[in-house]
């Protein structure tokens, strides 16, 4: 069955491996939807979040392929409603007028999202939450008029007290 | 700690991982490397193109099973050797690849001979390395060295930096390294072990398909008790050719698209298949969906994502093929077996009697299975074959028998023109007291032809016996039965005369055209006390039968 997948993988920290993985995750035919890398409480190890689109077996290959990397560390599979998914986006939307800017600032409020740059002309706003807050906000500002998305790609930790690097190999 | 240059330490480094020879060509950006290497023990044989360097090192490795060494400068060196990359990657052979690269300020910036040979090889490679400290470069080429020869074996490249081989720097030569991010699995998980065991014995129908990992892992013996304690019988891979012996009244030969009626058969027919240290390739099976369709597969690998990558396992075992056999044995052997029918292993000696192909053919031009036949007659067990790739590879990956591991080195996984000769040269550096022949077509040959003069200057005496019909042979066959006869550029014509190419590069050179000269040819080139080429004179447009057509089933042969 068709369906999204988490994958987080815990990298060592050098040169051309996100490369690595993106060579071999293309080469293999995977679809990726979003890949989000930053560091981690480990010096130089990384963390990369995956979602990938696939069935159960695409994903285990997608798994064990970067798994077979040097680089790799640690893969796991993270289960949606067993964690906590967030993504950052930030918003650059035109407000031509004053209702529009203080419908902005409203919409923003209810979102919990900030306002954090302003000109005449426009305004920017930093959103933090899963994928149908940032959906249903990036939405409502259409009719504004967006002029700038920039997102970063989902992460994802598990609930509870274990964590990737502890979580038994499969 | 010492100060050392850094083409000092890279030579200090290979000595210490007990390398003996090194198969390459200098450029400007290795001068440093090989000004080092004038001073070392290794023997350094130089290639007269990069592609056959990284060929030799991966036939000297299938040879010895342990790592071959390459080098190439940077730029068009280093492309040059990739194809050699790619092929030993595909059949987890393990190469180290040394390759100059422009120095450190200049990379990025177009530089004079230089590509990002990182970059291109990141897909064809185990891992690679491009040195970025003189001091890291025991440790780098250490770690090179543990990649490429455990776990699935596989090629691994080092890219030096000019700058890093001229420069200075203090360094440590490590007795081991630890790669967190590379653990293989050698041992078989118990329960899995037992799930085999169990299947096993519940067997009526089993086959054993011995893979390229059987030679790798040195599994034969274990192999050898496994198939005898069952009984099965055993079909082989091309990769896996040579690690039963195929004079062994369980072997049925070669399964797959140019395999053995009786392998290909049993296959089919079988109700559990023991397949190890194989990734189930396509010209193996045929097609997927008809593959084994009644039997349960137990399926032992070393690498996990060749578990269900192809083919479905039932019984998926992760591990060392000869470390898994032997824990298979051993639960084997302290259960009850029950008595198995005999029937299965009859059935398998009636198709064996059945499909007996013919070899003796008297014609003229000569037909391949004579040439074969007497190539076999001439070599002894522990003689080395290499081959070419088309149906020079495929005649004698189905007709020639070979009973050893690691006396058949053929390009599998990429299909490599090219690669049988100088490949050979590689086998016969390792070991010299075998005769070593390649079977090869004239295609093939030419694609590597320059390697005569390596061979000549070195004294590396190897036969090449050329399949010639001036055909790009196995395309021609597909042009034949699949696109209605259009031989599209596929006929090579008149040029080269063999025999004279081999003497200008003062090799010994014969042409056959009667089945009754085959073996005094032979003959005269292993007493010509040089390199040799014997160009058979075969039928223009025999074709390699059987074959299973692509996209079909196993049991659907023709021919």
């Amino acid at each position: 069955m068709d369906e999204e997948h988490f994958i987080v993988a815990l990298v060592e920290d050098r040169p051309g491996v996100m490369q690595r993985i993106a060579g071999m995750l293309r080469r293999r035919n995977f679809n990726i939807d979003s890949i989000s890398v930053g560091t981690t409480e480990i010096p130089g190890i990384s963390r990369i979040t995956m979602t990938v689109h696939g069935d159960r077996l695409t994903l285990e290959q997608a798994m064990k392929q970067l798994n077979k990397l040097i680089e790799v560390v640690k893969v796991s599979e993270l289960r949606q409603e067993e964690s906590v998914v967030r993504e950052l986006a930030l918003v650059k939307v035109s407000v031509k007028n004053e209702r529009a800017r203080a419908e902005v600032v409203q919409y923003a409020n209810i979102f919990r999202a900030r306002i954090v740059d302003v000109s005449r002309q426009s305004m920017m706003i930093e959103i933090t939450g899963d994928e149908e807050k940032l959906r249903a906000f990036i939405e409502l500002m259409r009719s504004y008029g967006i002029i700038e998305i920039a997102r970063t790609g989902k992460v994802i930790m598990a609930r509870g007290a274990k964590s990737v690097k502890t979580r038994e190999a499969k | 700690m010492a100060a050392m240059k850094g083409a000092d330490a890279v030579v200090q480094a290979l000595e210490r991982e007990g390398v003996e020879v090194v198969f390459g060509i200098p450029g400007g950006a290795s001068i440093p490397l090989y000004d080092s290497l004038y001073s070392s023990s290794i023997r350094h044989i130089l290639m007269r193109h990069e592609q056959g360097a990284a060929h030799a090192a991966d036939g000297y490795a299938r040879v010895l099973g342990k790592a071959g060494v390459c080098s190439a400068t940077s730029g068009p060196g280093a492309t040059n050797l990739t194809t050699g990359i790619a092929n030993a990657y595909m059949d987890s052979s393990p190469v180290i690849a040394i390759t100059g690269q422009v120095a450190t300020p200049f990379i990025g910036k177009d530089a004079f001979q230089e590509t990002d040979v990182i970059g291109i090889t990141m897909p064809i490679t185990k891992h690679n390395f491009q040195v970025r400290s003189v001091a890291e470069i025991p440790e780098v080429i250490k770690k090179a060295f543990h990649i490429a020869q455990t776990g699935r074996p596989g090629p691994v490249l080092i890219d030096l930096p000019k700058d890093m081989q001229e420069g200075e720097a203090e360094v440590e030569f490590p007795e081991e390294v630890s790669l967190t991010g590379y653990k293989p699995t050698y041992d078989g998980h118990p329960r899995q072990i037992k799930e085999a065991a169990k299947a096993i014995l519940d067997a009526e129908r089993p086959v054993i398909l011995a893979g390229g990992g059987v030679i790798i892992s040195g599994a034969s013996s274990e192999l050898m008790r496994l198939a005898e304690l069952i009984p099965a019988p055993v079909v082989t891979t091309l990769m896996g050719k040579g690690s039963f012996p195929e004079s062994h009244p369980l072997s049925l030969g070669v399964l797959g698209m140019h395999g053995r009626r009786e392998a290909n058969h049993a296959v089919t027919e079988s109700d559990l298949l023991i397949a190890v240290g194989t990734r189930f390739s396509d010209r193996s099976t045929g097609m997927v969906s008809c593959f084994a369709p009644e039997a349960k597969i137990i399926h032992i690998d070393i690498d996990p994502a060749e578990i269900g990558k192809n083919v479905k396992a039932h019984i998926p075992v992760v591990g060392d093929a000869r470390r898994v056999l032997r824990q298979i044995l051993q639960v084997l052997e302290e259960m009850k077996r029950r008595g198995r029918s005999k029937s299965w292993i009859e059935k398998v000696r009636e198709w064996k009697k059945e499909f007996a192909p013919k070899l003796d053919y008297d014609d003229v031009p000569l037909k391949p299975h004579r040439v074969i036949k007497e190539i076999m007659e001439f070599l002894s067990e522990d003689d080395i074959v290499t081959t070419e790739v088309g149906q020079c590879q495929m005649w004698a990956h189905c007709y020639m028998s070979r009973s050893k591991p690691r006396t058949f080195i053929s390009s599998g996984g990429l299909g490599t023109m090219g690669f049988g000769f100088p490949a050979a040269l590689g086998a016969k550096v390792a070991k010299p007291e075998v005769k070593v022949v390649d079977i090869a077509g004239d295609g093939s040959f030419l694609m590597n032809i320059q390697e005569l003069a390596t061979a000549v200057e070195n004294g590396i005496d190897v036969i090449v016996a050329v399949f010639d019909n001036r055909y790009l042979g196995m395309v021609r066959q597909w042009q034949e039965l699949f696109y209605d006869r259009r031989y599209s550029a596929v006929d090579l014509g008149n040029s080269p005369d063999f025999v004279k190419v081999a003497e200008a590069f003062g090799a010994f050179g014969i042409r056959v055209e009667k089945p009754g000269e085959i073996g005094d040819a032979l003959r005269e080139a292993a007493d010509s006390g040089k390199p040799a080429v014997v160009d058979f004179v075969i039928e223009r447009e025999c074709n390699i039968f059987p074959m299973v057509p692509p996209g079909k089933c196993l049991k659907e042969v023709i021919g």
